[in-house]
């Protein structure tokens, strides 16, 4: 567990060091529908039924669980 | 000279002063408060799956399931006094489901309640969006029943927004009370136990709380990603109650499984724009919980843009986990250990699930239709390392 913390801390210090300063009239990439940072609602019964038939979950905008029959 | 080198200067100003910002005006501020509605999400979708290893009969017989399953989102928004957007989501879902296995809870019945039921779930968002100050508050409830569960859940949300735009915080935290009816397989209920459509079960708590943090960064002008960080514990009755299980001494008992269960799930999101048409969509995610699974999942997505108005993008998602402390395979679970499950959700496998989507937003509606702004149709096949596929389609449309 500390493991994973440690590779998470790590990711993140990369992350914040290596971007760069993107201004509004830049993003016309990042605006377009399809590079959204989260599961698109036409992915949802496959993040539900993922739920149901696999031990893990969450940390993909879906439930981590609760909420249903589910494990 | 000078005078063509101070003309160009000045055109060069006015047209840069023609993109910037224009300095706060009554009329620039101006943002109508009436209730607006935003857009309209239908989803529709078909999934069914076919499986040798149910729960409900211990790891052996049918796991043939069908769910057709439906969803309507209703996105309101106004501008208030202090001119922060508040938005209202509203959905409502409903699930008919069929399963082979819940019909062996009571197989004498003809048609057991399980064997097919239906599941309603509404629910409600609500956020704050302060643009001048990059903050959003939101708080979220919902409520879902189907025959033998019931949940209540409650949410609160609020994301911080950098000065650059280019960087989001969002911490979240959900509750959910839910309530499992204790309806054990037929053979094992004590006498007097109701049975078939009679809906007068005991039911027992199962609460679940999770909190998450993702951190969303711009990197390029192409290049995004976001990283996710949850922790999730659950309390009260976790296993299923008419999960039987078949111990290796011959007898016959149902799942019994730790009265807790602590989950830890990191995901990092990754998206890439290559060129002018293709978008790598990829994901990966660690997860370890204290029944003994640690699982491993990767997806990458390929979105190759015919024109600015229709999309194609097939997909692949690789998952592998290990199996919980307590997991046993028919007649192999241990009658005197006080945790046994013969549920392959929970065993070690691999799966594989692959597909394609097609994306359809033409600038003026689909069909021609305006109100009509996109249509998306998914199809995924999904298969399983211990004999169990399944197929799934998608529909989304969007009204706005």
């Amino acid at each position: 567990m500390k493991k994973m913390f440690f590779y998470a801390g790590g990711a993140i210090t990369i992350v914040l060091a290596s971007c760069t300063t993107v201004k509004p009239y830049q993003k016309m990439y990042l605006n377009d529908a399809e590079m959204e940072l989260r599961g698109r609602r036409v992915e949802k019964t496959e993040t539900s039924f993922h739920l149901y038939r696999e031990g893990a979950s969450g940390a993909n905008g879906g439930k981590a669980g609760g909420g249903c029959g589910c494990n | 000279m000078k005078k063509i080198s101070l003309a160009v200067l000045g055109m060069y100003i006015g047209i840069l002063g023609s993109f910037s910002q224009t300095g706060k005006t009554d009329s620039a501020n101006y943002k109508s408060r009436k209730l607006k509605l935003e857009e309209v999400n239908i989803v529709s979708s078909y999934y069914h799956q076919e499986g040798e290893h149910a729960a409900a009969t211990g790891g052996i017989g049918s796991e043939k399931l069908t769910d057709i399953a439906n969803t309507i989102e209703l996105k309101l928004y106004h501008y208030d006094k202090k001119y922060r957007k508040r938005t209202l989501s509203l959905e409502a879902g409903i699930d008919y489901y069929t399963s082979a296995s819940s019909d062996k809870i009571d197989p004498k019945t003809i048609s057991s309640a399980s064997a097919s039921d239906i599941r309603i779930y509404p629910s409600v968002n609500y956020s704050i969006e302060n643009e001048q100050k990059g903050t959003t508050w939101g708080l979220n409830a919902s409520f879902s029943k189907e025959f033998d569960y019931v949940s209540r859940g409650a949410g609160i949300s609020f994301s911080k927004l950098s000065k650059d735009k280019n960087r989001e915080l969002t911490l979240k935290a959900n509750a959910y009370l839910d309530r499992v009816s204790l309806i054990l397989p037929v053979e094992l209920r004590p006498a007097g136990s109701p049975r078939g459509d009679d809906n007068n079960y005991a039911t027992t708590a199962r609460n679940s709380y999770d909190a998450s943090v993702t951190l969303s960064q711009v990197m390029t002008q192409k290049f995004q990603l976001s990283l996710m960080a949850e922790l999730a514990f659950q309390k009260g009755f976790l296993s299923m109650p008419f999960n039987r299980v078949y111990f290796s001494n011959n007898t016959t008992g149902t799942e019994a499984l730790p009265g807790s269960r602590l989950k830890v799930p990191i995901g990092l999101r990754a998206n890439y724009f290559l060129g002018d048409r293709v978008i790598l969509r990829s994901y990966y995610r660690y997860y370890q919980d204290d029944w003994g699974i640690k699982a491993h999942t990767i997806s990458l997505e390929t979105t190759v843009k015919l024109n600015p108005f229709v999309s194609l993008s097939p997909f692949y998602r690789y998952y592998t986990q290990t199996a919980i402390d307590y997991f046993a395979p028919y007649k192999t679970n241990a009658a005197a250990s006080q945790y046994h499950s013969s549920d392959y959700d929970l065993s070690a496998f691999h799966s594989g699930f692959m597909g394609m989507g097609v994306r359809l937003a033409p600038e003026k509606g689909v069909f021609g239709m305006k109100k009509f702004s996109m249509l998306e149709l998914r199809y995924g096949h999904y298969n399983r390392s211990n004999a169990l596929q399944s197929d799934v389609v998608t529909l989304n449309i969007k009204l706005k």
